[in-house]
């Protein structure tokens, strides 16, 4: 469904993409890892039109992103979910959501039985639906970005730092509604620092270091490997390269 | 994980159906006419830009690692200027790099080329070597892993299911044969007796009594299996033989043909190298239209073995392998010195992504050149062969008339070969002519010869015998 060749992007002067390539299906939750500063965010903003690569090529669906801009691609069915959840705090949920709907705009109709479907899944949204968004709760706000993002009805859901700034009960919240999200068919970009969440609920994971991919493979794999477990959940011992 | 070869446990991962038109559905198990399972279908089904992205991403992987990790490849690169970040975009751009042969292997005799520190290695093994130090290849516990998964795939591609007893003649030990066909037969849950190499007798006798069905053998083994059998009186069709998996030698289809009708067999053919991985690299389906290589895991080239060119679909020439997913030994352009081309075209079975290795064709150090061509002596053999229906003890020579080479073929005259019938004999010298002709494009001369004027070395008739070097009297 998707497939990024080769890219390059820099972010600033600073070269945050040297050569990344990674795929996703149709139906899979695809996990991206690695620490501050690998360049996760960067790849994010090369797919979703913010920051044009330099060299490589995205494809999704078949059709080159390259040179589109972030509405478009939206048109072209990736949502983003961004790290932060950057939900407009001063407009009512109900109001985040309809900006979430933007590109069916012609179709309110829609846009509505949309909302309601949504509302049913996360009744707190429905009973907060004219609170101002700025009141929620981290995690509420995190429902309220995810269901945003839904509200373009994408065939990608790219979900940037989604555990990011919440208590671990919350998180555990999140992780379980990715994974119905999963149950649902969607097929997702998960970019995490929980390392361990993340592969766990991934059929594939990519590994990211300095700009580049390092490992990838089936999540339960790498969360067995020794490099991941060394790197990000905190066991092991030193590489060749490092004595 | 993809282990699951029942095709009726398959879960509704793909409930989002109807968006994108084309999309190959993981998952998905094809089951057509009698071929059997396929081990990982949402791997071996792969479309192949599918098998390309893969490629691209696990090669960026692997020359990032070996350039930080194994100090030949640092080393290599820095020479040539090629940072793998800048200078790998596209699958092509590989053919910067030279190419790594066994001889670079030997030299880091043992572990001098490992990428992992040896806690991380949990398996060594070494292959053979005639010249110079063994090569030396080690494992991961996932390269184990995988290494398992392959071996699954062509055994299950070749017939074998968990109801099957595999009697394993390959060498157990430092080589990787008997142990590679092994963790493959077990992870697909058939009974494997371990049986090794050698003492053919008893190895009938547990053919007989533990009723095996699958025999995992050289080919030239298999047959004197069924000779050991003759001699022995026992008639293979009191066996419970279903299936020959040979590899380890090149064969020929006459050879695959006397095994299947000697034995009652259907035999496939398979294509493992030790540096690489072991057995698991390249095997038949049941439709033995040539070996599916595991593209997911190496990456194929088809060179001259000469000039060093890369060599289009279809051409023969000399296989180089880079590793995709091998942790402990990742090995770049591996010149493997075994001679055979890209099959075009795809099977029948549906595994549609990945590409078909030919038949082996031999050893890149059996090439000689004559007029410029690259001629595989034993080729010429198969050739005859397929004429005349029977082996033909010949020998090709290359000669020299002034300044241009020629290449003579010359075959011994034997009682099967009519030597009193002139006519026909002169018939079968023409068909000769225009057969290697056409195949290879130089025109031979045929000379039929007393057995006693080919020559020969340690008592077998030496292939190939170059006369171009005699200097004029």
């Amino acid at each position: 469904m998707l497939n990024v060749k080769s890219v390059h992007t820099y972010y600033g002067n600073i070269h945050a993409l040297k050569g990344v390539s990674l795929h996703v299906r149709a139906g899979e939750i695809v996990s991206l890892i690695g620490a501050n500063g690998a360049g996760k965010t960067t790849l994010v903003q090369s797919i979703c039109g913010f920051n044009r690569p330099r060299k490589g090529a995205i494809e999704f669906r078949g059709e080159d992103l390259s040179g589109r801009g972030a509405e478009q691609i939206v048109q072209q069915g990736i949502a983003l979910v961004p790290e932060g959840r950057q939900i407009f705090a001063t407009l009512s949920v109900e109001n985040n959501l309809e900006m979430g709907g933007f590109i069916h705009r012609r179709r309110p109709d829609r846009i509505h039985r949309d909302m309601d479907r949504l509302f049913e899944r996360f009744p707190i949204l429905g009973q907060r639906r004219r609170q101002l968004a700025g009141t929620l709760s981290g995690g509420e706000q995190q429902m309220l970005a995810i269901s945003r993002a839904l509200m373009s009805r994408p065939q990608l859901l790219i979900l940037d730092e989604p555990s990011m700034g919440l208590a671990p009960l919350v998180i555990r919240d999140i992780f379980r509604i990715i994974g119905e999200l999963r149950q649902e068919g969607r097929t997702i970009l998960l970019i995490e620092q929980n390392a361990r969440a993340a592969l766990r609920i991934a059929d594939r994971g990519y590994v990211m270091e300095t700009g580049k991919v390092v490992l990838q493979g089936e999540g339960s794999m790498l969360l067995r490997h020794r490099q991941v477990q060394r790197a990000y959940l905190g066991k092991g011992s030193k590489e060749i390269w490092e004595a | 994980m993809g282990f699951d070869t029942d095709t009726d446990t398959d879960t509704d991962t793909d409930t989002d159906t109807g968006e994108v038109a084309g999309v190959i559905q993981p998952n998905l198990t094809v089951n057509q006419g009698e071929n059997m399972p396929i081990w990982e279908p949402a791997k071996e089904c792969m479309s192949r830009d599918e098998v390309r992205q893969l490629q691209l991403e696990r090669l960026q992987a692997t020359l990032n690692r070996v350039y930080r990790n194994v100090s030949f490849y640092r080393k290599m690169f820095d020479r040539i200027g090629f940072v793998p970040e800048d200078d790998f975009a596209d699958l092509q751009d590989l053919q910067r790099l030279p190419f790594t042969t066994s001889r670079d292997l030997s030299d880091s005799y043992p572990y001098a080329m490992f990428a992992v520190p040896l806690r991380e290695v949990v398996r060594v093994h070494s292959s053979s070597a005639t010249t110079g130090n063994p090569r030396v290849v080690g494992y991961t516990r996932r390269d184990l892993k995988t290494w398992s998964t392959l071996v699954a795939r062509i055994l299950s591609a070749a017939g074998v299911d968990t109801e099957d007893v595999i009697q394993v003649t390959f060498a157990y030990g430092l080589m990787t044969g008997g142990l590679g066909i092994q963790y493959g037969a077990e992870l697909i849950g058939a009974s494997v007796l371990p049986t090794s190499v050698g003492r053919t007798e008893r190895q009938v006798r547990i053919m007989q009594d533990f009723r095996t069905s699958v025999l995992v053998s050289t080919p030239s083994y298999a047959l004197l299996i069924a000779d050991r059998m003759e001699q022995l009186g026992i008639d293979p069709k009191t066996l419970s033989l279903k299936y020959c998996v040979c590899a380890g030698e090149p064969w020929t289809e006459a050879m695959r043909l006397e095994i299947e009708q000697r034995l009652f067999v259907r035999a496939t053919d398979n294509y493992g190298i030790s540096e690489v991985i072991g057995p698991g690299v390249a095997g038949e389906c049941l439709e033995q239209a040539g070996m599916h290589l595991a593209e997911d895991h190496f990456y194929a080239e088809i060179i001259d073995p000469v000039s060093g060119r890369v060599l289009e679909e279809g051409e023969e020439g000399e296989l180089v392998l880079t590793t995709l997913t091998r942790e402990a030994l990742p090995l770049i352009r591996y010149r493997t010195g075994d001679v055979c081309s890209i099959l075009p075209g795809s099977c029948a079975c549906g595994r549609t992504g990945v590409r078909r290795l030919s038949r082996l064709r031999g050893r890149c150090d059996d090439v000689v050149i004559i007029k410029g061509i690259n001629i595989i002596p034993a080729r010429i053999g198969d050739l005859l062969e397929r004429i005349r229906g029977e082996r033909m003890l010949y020998q090709v020579v290359a000669t020299r008339e002034g300044h241009s080479d020629q290449l003579e073929i010359w075959i011994a005259v034997t009682e099967e070969l009519f030597f009193d019938k002139m006519r026909e004999q002169r018939t079968l010298v023409d068909v000769i002519r225009n057969k290697v002709s056409n195949f290879i494009g130089i025109t031979p001369r045929v000379r039929l010869v007393e057995k006693s004027s080919l020559q020969e070395e340690n008592g077998v008739v030496k292939l190939f015998v170059d006369l171009r070097a005699v200097p004029a009297a």
